[in-house]
């Protein structure tokens, strides 16, 4: 029991350093710093769609739409209402969650495949939304024109916008806020329900627990840290596209989470590391990188099938 | 006053007839048994007091109240725990964290993403307590997908006494059991019924743990009321013998 959670202590510790030292260790593998950046963003996306899938048992199909809805979001609000970043962060989160957590009212009966179908259905609808709707959304060309702004905290301003290891900082700086929240929720009494359900809805059902509603809040929640990561995502490019809400996307992110470990907490990360890694590296070699990754996952499911953190896994209080 | 009184209640699937017609009454503090052949309707009868399915016909009433199509959480919320004839745990979380869910939900707690000091004792008191009871303290921290058969059943019932019943509905707590395991589940049962004055409602194929502990029987056949009574009552009737326990002597 103390050697579990030492090791778990000393996985944490580990994690966080290679994530603070992010910007002087990658350079010696051929990295650089936006790609870090990237990968927090992108990371975050995995660990929300994993807050839901890993935790809940709930496969959603479509959450790249809430994703997507972020990045707009963001752009939008620093385009055309006000140049400030943690304002363009919070205008993306409040709309991808806000409607996520409308639709998610509608399709909380919805069990497994069927659940998964509507999620595809209603991310659909806000690709062909952000695709048609030119002159709101730049159509398929994407969202342009805007930028994250430098920082002002009164007694000093921080330029993120044009020093990329100062915008790592502050990425990583929102991620650990937000990956605190998750991890705060998880062992909570709420988080405890979330993991009944995942395990046993009958048994939680008939432990008391109001399964749709306690699925619903799960799923809300999943879509407002989606959101955020999305509007973070749209910072890192200063730039939207209906890709960001594409189905495809949503795909990449559960791709994502099995492959880091979908049972645990970190595995997503993993997942989104060696995912965005992969396609930086190989897509500057070849434009047929999905098929490597494609392999790459075979490899995983027939080697690690609890997902490359998996292995690691602890019988731990969650 | 009966804790639960079921009146007249009938569920058809299609045009089987699986339930029909059934009352029941149970007292504060009375174990009641409920027995038949298989297919006699049993575990869909305790579906219907459970909330499981709605009746087709007939009416509910728990603590004199109607509950007939209230959701199976809410009858939890009013105090009623059922356990389930193929046993329905979380196999990935230790005794202590199966049980804990319940007793944070019971708590109050369930809709909490955060928990403080004092009530996380009040909780995990609460869960050593009923570990206690259910004879499984030493098991605590074991996967409960790990547990001997017998062991997962204690923590079902465990789960279920969380809920701070006043009425615990069991659905056939012996089945796939050996002698032991049997001998160690109707002690508890007892135990529940004899020192914590519960009100049980259990199915049982075992007769000989049906004539052990019961107060009063009811005998379902083909979904239908066959008879109702004390084990004596139940013993000599002709009907029983000739539809169920004839078979068996």
């Amino acid at each position: 029991m103390t050697s579990g959670r030492m090791r778990q202590g000393a996985i944490l510790a580990a994690i966080w350093a290679a994530l603070i030292f992010a910007p002087y260790w990658m350079p010696l593998f051929g990295g650089y710093t936006a790609l870090g950046t990237r990968v927090l963003a992108i990371g975050l996306g995995a660990m929300s769609v994993n807050f839901l899938l890993g935790f809940t048992g709930v496969l959603s199909f479509g959450h790249a739409a809430w994703f997507g809805l972020g990045a707009y979001g963001a752009g939008l609000c620093l385009k055309w209402i006000a140049a400030s970043t943690p304002l363009g962060l919070l205008a993306g989160t409040l709309l991808g969650g806000i409607a996520g957590g409308l639709l998610g009212a509608l399709l909380v009966r919805r069990r497994g495949i069927y659940f998964a179908m509507v999620t595809i259905a209603f991310g659909q609808v806000f690709y062909y939304i952000a695709f048609q709707w030119s002159s709101l959304t730049g159509g398929d060309d994407g969202l342009r024109g805007f930028a994250r702004q430098p920082l002002h905290l009164g007694f000093a301003t921080i330029n993120i916008l044009n020093d990329a290891t100062a915008f790592y900082y502050f990425a990583l700086l929102c991620f650990a806020i937000v990956v605190g929240i998750m991890g705060f929720i998880l062992r909570s009494p709420f988080g405890h329900t979330m993991i009944a359900i995942r395990e046993n809805e009958r048994r939680a059902r008939f432990l008391g627990i109001a399964v749709e509603l306690h699925i619903w809040i799960a799923f809300t929640l999943s879509c407002f840290f989606m959101a955020f990561s999305g509007a973070l995502y749209a910072m890192v490019n200063n730039f939207a596209d209906p890709r960001m809400l594409h189905y495809s996307l949503s795909g990449d992110f559960v791709i994502m989470a099995v492959m880091g470990g979908m049972r645990t907490f970190w595995g997503p990360l993993l997942g989104a590391v060696v995912f965005v890694v992969l396609q930086d590296y190989i897509s500057s070699i070849t434009v047929n990188w999905m098929s490597f990754i494609g392999l790459m996952i075979v490899a995983i499911v027939l080697f690690f099938p609890r997902g490359l953190l998996g292995l690691l896994r602890q019988r731990k209080a969650a | 006053m009966s804790v639960l009184r079921v009146n007249k209640v009938s569920k058809r699937f299609g045009s089987l007839v699986a339930v029909s017609d059934v009352s029941l009454a149970v007292e504060k503090g009375e174990l009641h048994a409920i027995i038949g052949p298989n297919g006699a309707g049993k575990t869909t009868f305790f579906n219907l007091i459970s909330g499981f399915f709605e009746p087709s016909a007939g009416t509910i009433e728990f603590d004199g109240r109607d509950i007939t199509r209230l959701a199976p959480h809410k009858r939890v919320a009013l105090g009623m725990a059922r356990t389930f004839q193929i046993t329905e745990i979380f196999p990935e979380l230790t005794v202590f964290e199966n049980v804990r869910i319940g007793a944070e939900v019971t708590a109050g707690f369930g809709l909490r993403p955060w928990i403080n000091a004092a009530d996380q004792k009040t909780v995990h008191d609460r869960v050593g307590e009923i570990l206690k009871l259910a004879g499984i303290e030493s098991k605590a921290d074991r996967l409960v997908g790990e547990l001997s058969h017998g062991d997962q059943r204690a923590a079902e019932i465990a789960m279920a006494l969380t809920l701070k019943p006043r009425l615990l509905l069991l659905d056939e707590p012996t089945a796939g059991m050996g002698d032991q395991e049997t001998y160690e589940i109707t002690r508890l049962i007892r135990r529940l019924h004899r020192d914590s004055k519960l009100t049980i409602v259990l199915i049982e194929h075992d007769m000989r743990v049906v004539f052990n502990l019961a107060d009063r029987i009811t005998v379902l056949d083909q979904g239908k009321l066959l008879a109702e009574g004390t084990p004596k009552e139940i013993a000599a009737n002709e009907a029983v013998q000739a539809a169920y326990l004839g078979k068996a002597a």
